[in-house]
This record gives C-alpha cells, structure tokens and sequence, in this order.
C-alpha cells in the first residue's frame, strides 16, 4: 500500500511527513541506549529480508494481491524502536531506487507502515500477550499483532486520502479496510511461519524474551546476555 | 549473531528476491484496488516526482522482466543489508559520542 504521489495534497503530505520525522527521531532515540553489538547484523539481515519479502505479491482475492509488510516481523525481533528504523530504510531505498511509493508521499508512508504497523502492531502484541516465555503466547501474539497493523497502517491510508479530499473516508475506509483484512491474514501466516522457525531454531534472538527474562528466566531458551536497558 | 546464521539469512532473502519475486502476482495491491473501485487512480498518473534508476523492479531497456526483476530485487537485498548494518552501527557510535 505504497502511496505514490498524487494520491495526497500537500495538506495531508506535509503533517504527515512531520509526525513520521518526529517518530524516526524518537525511535532513534530510543534504539540507541539498547542498541547491542549482536543486534547490528540482524538490522542488516532483517532490512534485506523485509525489502526481499516486500517483492513477492501474493494474490488474495478478486484479481487483487498483497505483500508482507513486515513491520511485525522487525518488531518481534528488533523491538519496535529498532524495527521501525528498518522499515524505514526499507521504504527510504523503494521510494528512490525502485519508485514504489512517491517521493512527497514518503512521509505518510513512512507514518502508514513504519510508525503505525510496526509501532502500533508491537503494541498490540505486548497487549495481548505475546511477550511470553510460552511458544503458543508468542506465536498467538504474533499472528493477531501482524493483522492489526495491516489493518492499521491501511486505517492511517484511508484516513490520510479522506483529509486529501481524494475519496470520501466513508468511501474509501471500509474499501481500504475490507481488502486488508484478507491481506492482513497473509501477512499474519508469513510472519507466525518465520517466527515459528525462529522460534525452533534461534529462540535467543527473540526481542520479547529479553525483556521476560528480567522477571523470570525462560526455561529451555538461551535469553540474550542482558536485556535492553 | 553468528556468522553462519546471518548467511543463512541474507541467502534466504536473496534466494526470494532471485527466484521467488519474477514470480510475484502482478494483481493490483489492495491500494491500487481501491483507488480503481473509487475512481481515484487517475490522480497519481504522471505525478512521480522522480524518476529512480530501477522503476517498479524493473531494469529500464530490458525486455524480460522476470530477469529484471530478479536482478534488482538481489541488487535491493545486498543494498538494503549494507544500509540496515550502516544505520545500526552509526546508531551504536552516535550512542558512543553522548
């Protein structure tokens, strides 16, 4: 759901592009003091792997198709400060190698799937229980934190072409809604599968199990050396 | 992060980006979707703002798009891991300096 430019006034774009540099400063901010050595590949590594995943369209319904978006997938493993950087840098390159997304339009994408999918779908997942030692917590966690944020960063799209007099919110909410939710279960299956395996193979590099740790240690998993500060 | 587990990684999504997305479903996304339903896709012909190196995936000149899109979805994947490293360890040595 790259916005390409046109779609939004200048009205809409330019609040949007302010709200998404003044999350990118704070999420910088915040990544900073729990920034750990090991974590810096894994920026590398998940950033190509979101940009490789972002490619692969999957067709959902009447001649329409979706993509992951991610922004889960970062948060489950980076924390949602460092995952949204990644998706940043993610739509950063699109927007100017690949002109997926438009360039005044950055900003709202950047605020649409950075800010509001990743942030706000970590947000669910912590609401709802996903920061657990339990693989089922975790995974449950997962799925229905990955469905929100698709249909949120959807929500933030429809709301933003409403102000952009684009299309009427009563319009073009319940469109963008009612598509993504079907999305939405794609990108929910995607990032449980990936994180499942994850799960079984590299349980450490789980963001959520260093922040348990500090209440209890999971048993049978091997937690990061120390928690975020 | 081991060495051998961040290969493992990046491998992974170079293998996606080489041979899984020529592959990708060329369906509207569900924005473009909408925006044909509502009546609003006009609204964003001939606005782009810029014109990038590799538009849509795709290597401008070359008329096989499955190899286009697979060579810059790899060119993307080694990009965008040099750029998620570099942001990560300025963020390490911004933290330093404070």
């Amino acid at each position: 759901m790259h916005i390409p430019d046109g779609f939004l006034e200048a009205g809409t774009w330019a609040p949007a592009w302010l709200l998404s540099i003044g999350g990118i400063r704070y999420s910088l901010k915040k990544t900073a003091p729990s920034l750990q050595d090991r974590m810096i590949p894994l920026m590398g590594v998940m950033s190509a792997f979101i940009f490789a995943a972002q490619m692969v369209n999957f067709p959902v319904m009447g001649g329409t198709s979706g993509h992951l978006l991610g922004g889960v997938l970062a948060a489950v493993l980076l924390g949602p400060y460092a995952g949204a950087i990644v998706l940043t840098c993610v739509l950063i390159v699109q927007c100017f190698i690949f002109q997926d997304g438009g360039l005044t339009t950055l900003g709202a994408n950047i605020l649409n799937m950075a800010l509001a999918g990743t942030m706000g779908g970590y947000l669910v997942y912590k609401t709802v229980g996903g920061i657990s030692c339990r693989s089922r917590a975790i995974l449950t966690g997962t799925a229905i934190a990955s469905w929100f944020s698709v249909m949120l960063a959807s929500g933030f799209c429809a709301v933003e072409l409403a102000l952009s007099g684009t299309s009427p919110l009563a319009v073009v909410l319940p469109a963008m809604l009612g598509i993504h939710a079907f999305i939405g279960v794609g990108e929910a299956a995607i990032t449980t599968l990936i994180i499942g395996f994850i799960l079984k193979v590299r349980p450490d590099l789980l963001y959520g199990l260093s922040l348990v740790r500090t209440e209890r240690p999971c048993p049978r998993t091997e937690p990061r050396e120390t928690g975020p500060a | 992060m081991k060495r051998r587990d961040l290969l493992i990684g990046l491998m992974l999504a170079l293998f996606i980006a080489l041979f899984l997305s020529p592959f990708a479903s060329q369906w509207p996304d569900g924005l473009e979707r909408v925006a044909a339903d509502k009546g609003f896709l006009k609204k964003g012909e001939g606005k782009q703002m810029l014109t990038a190196p590799l538009p849509d995936y795709k290597v401008p000149g070359w008329k096989n798009e499955k190899l286009a899109a697979s060579l810059s979805g790899a060119l993307g994947v080694l990009m965008m891991f040099g750029i998620g490293c570099g942001v990560a360890l300025l963020i390490k040595k911004g933290k330093r300096q404070k």
